[in-house]
């Protein structure tokens, strides 16, 4: 087992927020972006509402137009592409942080697409439409992928690589999703109504879904803050951490359960949506250094940022029509992650 | 591995001196077999049953001309398109796997089929006409693969970074083929759902003659090779001191086998997992590894998408399965049990 040797010298350089104090400032200016974020979400669109109007939609409702698309269409896809992107982007931080594997995505290493088919398998086939009862099977889906993709990619003489991790995840992907696609070419209605769900989508979606998978997203969300101290030491390498006191195999496998409830949870409400795990994480690292105890809280607020202008940019690139969520961000994130793999030897987290 | 020894045979006369293994020989010839028996079935069953006696006679010329329709026009074609094709795949993921060292690389995971897989939809959703679109999957295959290896490139190529990027740009592809699913008219998505899945269905020798052209130039550029992958096989040190020009001959293998999916994308769609399988096929009925195991890798291949055509096609008569989904299905568990068996740590050294 490799162990604490390597980091590299330029991962060891000072990030930009080194105390304490730069850190809470740099969450805080976080929140306003959010906050800003919230309000171009709620005010870019096919029909553009001036920001003064989106306030008075919630504080003197008047029933015009504009106030029906903020509130009605607008507000429900924000609070949705809020709940995704903290649960992905809290998903790829812990999962990052778990396999200490820089490439690792909810989305690249199979988990979402492991959700996606049980979603789609429920609703389409067993005629599941309630969010309540499909939520179990993402849950279940997403579980089982992981676990697969994990004991694939890390079992075996060799120790689980970023490659190895990736080709184990890519593959069972595939897997999935030429089963999904096999689903949805049993009758034109589910290819029909399939092929929007599965680009992932904040849009279409109401808030009665968000509010049967909102359990399970919070409960991901307060394991994965629970966990970062057992992702500080799991960082150390797995004897390090052992002789720190972690219990490592129960650390992992409540890290496993934050990355299922997240990740499935996600799925659940927005469908599969790739690469906000990755390209968080990373970032938050980039500003915070490799301290888990802030990267999560960090990655929490900045995967609804990322989701949220993901999502206007999708309004606004093909307007009047949309361009998926889903779809923005593998054009984002695809670069992201060619850049980390060409940026020389892999760094091992 | 002392066995293989015993069962190798000396074939020499003048100039010439080859081992030749037996079980391979065995492996190849029990796979022409079954191909030939395949063949027959397949010109002989579906909704109008032929005779084999009356198959013969079409062959040589004294069939009815309704006969000589069906098998020399319809079944014919297809059962020989099916043929080349798993050929190429069987090939191409032998390539694929044995380059980058891995059991599960293949084109599909990399990124080659889904550059062809989205030119190909693009074709059939945005009203091109139907006649480009072997075309148009060639060279999205082609073009994908060449982004895939010049993004891969830093000073050279590695077959880890290969992948990598090659994963992030399937994923890329993905999203942009979902999204041209979405804006499609259903009836343009219903045909490019089942183009996506693999579909030999009413294909013609117009797709088999590009495709028998491709084969006859680059299975010899295979066979030229194969002394560079095999000793790419044992690592790059050990190529470099073999005296392989390291990066020319990785350069010619990722060529010749996104060439070889690339053929067979364009006759019939990507047909999924015979890249993946055929060669793991082929190898642990040979017992060989390496480059060794190509000529067993085509033939199975190419008898696996043809059995796999023929169940499609009968298995819900009159409705014609595209074969893609039976490779899924006969594929999937295999391809579970072998990456579970791939990753174990056996066979020490």
């Amino acid at each position: 087992m490799t162990a604490a040797t390597a980091s590299t010298a330029e991962e060891r350089s000072a990030p930009p927020l080194a105390t304490g104090t730069a850190r809470t400032a740099g969450l805080v200016v976080g929140l306003a972006l959010l906050l800003g974020a919230v309000l171009l979400s709620l005010a870019v669109g096919a029909l553009p509402v001036p920001p003064a109007q989106v306030i008075t939609a919630f504080t003197d409702w008047a029933g015009t137009d504009a106030h029906v698309a903020v509130r009605e269409l607008r507000l429900p896809r924000t609070l949705i592409g809020i709940a995704a992107g903290a649960a992905l982007g809290a998903a790829g931080t812990v999962i990052q942080g778990v396999t200490r594997n820089p490439l690792a995505d909810p989305g690249i290493l199979g988990i979402e697409a492991g959700a996606a088919f049980a979603v789609v398998t429920a609703i389409y086939v067993l005629g599941i439409t309630a969010v309540t009862g499909y939520v179990w099977f993402a849950l279940v889906g997403a579980g089982v992928a992981a676990v697969v993709v994990y004991a694939l990619g890390a079992s075996g003489r060799a120790a689980a690589s970023p490659v190895t991790l990736a080709l184990a995840g890519a593959a069972v992907a595939a897997l999935l999703t030429a089963l999904t696609s096999a689903l949805a070419l049993l009758d034109s209605g589910t290819l029909d109504a399939f092929r929007f769900w599965v680009v992932g989508s904040l849009s279409g979606r109401d808030l009665g879904t968000l509010a049967g998978a909102e359990p399970f997203i919070l409960v991901g969300l307060l394991l994965a803050l629970y966990s970062t101290r057992a992702l500080n030491a799991l960082a150390l390498g797995e004897d390090v951490a052992r002789s720190l006191g972690q219990r490592v195999a129960v650390s992992r496998a409540l890290a496993a359960l934050a990355v299922v409830c997240c990740a499935g949870g996600a799925v659940a409400v927005a469908g599969p949506i790739g690469f906000v795990g990755l390209v968080v994480p990373h970032a938050a690292r980039a500003l915070v250094g490799p301290d888990y105890r802030w990267i999560v809280p960090y990655s929490l607020v900045m995967g609804p940022i990322l989701l949220l202008v993901a999502d206007v940019l999708g309004r606004v690139l093909v307007s009047p029509g949309e361009l998926q969520v889903g779809i923005v961000m593998a054009v984002i994130g695809a670069p992201v992650f060619i850049w980390l793999v060409r940026r020389g030897k892999l760094v091992q987290l | 591995m002392t066995g293989t020894l015993t069962r190798r045979v000396p074939v020499r006369s003048r100039g010439f001196s080859r081992l030749l293994d037996l079980r391979l020989l065995a492996v190849c010839l029990g796979a022409v077999v079954v191909g030939v028996v395949a063949t027959a079935l397949s010109v002989s069953l579906g909704e109008f049953a032929i005779p084999l006696g009356d198959v013969a006679a079409t062959l040589v010329g004294a069939g009815t001309r309704t006969d000589e329709f069906i098998i020399v026009g319809l079944r014919l074609p297809r059962a020989l398109v099916g043929l080349g094709c798993g050929m190429a795949l069987g090939v191409s993921g032998l390539i694929f796997q044995t380059l980058v060292r891995n059991p599960l690389a293949a084109p599909d995971i990399i990124g080659v089929t889904g550059g062809a897989s989205l030119t190909g939809v693009a074709i059939l959703i945005l009203g091109a006409p139907p006649a480009l679109l072997p075309v148009g999957a060639f060279v999205g295959a082609v073009a994908s693969a060449t982004l895939v290896y010049a993004l891969a490139w830093r000073g050279g190529l590695s077959p880890y970074r290969l992948v990598l990027v090659g994963i992030a740009l399937a994923a890329a592809f993905g999203a942009g083929t979902s999204y041209l699913l979405v804006v499609g008219e259903l009836i343009d998505v219903q045909r490019a759902a089942v183009w996506l899945v693999g579909s030999l269905n009413g294909v013609t020798w117009d797709a088999f003659w590009p495709l028998v052209v491709g084969l006859v130039v680059l299975f010899p550029a295979t066979a030229a090779l194969t002394r560079a992958l095999d000793a790419l096989s044992l690592g790059e040190e050990s190529a470099v001191a073999l005296g392989v020009p390291v990066q020319r001959a990785r350069l010619g293998l990722v060529v010749v086998a996104a060439a070889l999916a690339a053929f067979a994308v364009a006759a019939s769609g990507p047909i999924g997992f015979v890249a993946f399988i055929a060669p793991h096929i082929a190898r642990r009925l040979s017992g060989l590894t390496g480059a060794a195991v190509l000529p067993a890798a085509a033939l199975v291949g190419g008898v696996l998408v043809m059995v796999c055509d023929l169940v499609a096609r009968l298995v819900l008569a009159p409705i014609e399965l595209p074969v893609g989904t039976v490779t899924a299905v006969v594929g999937a568990p295999f391809f579970l049990w072998l990456l579970y068996r791939a990753n174990r740590p056996v066979r020490g050294g």
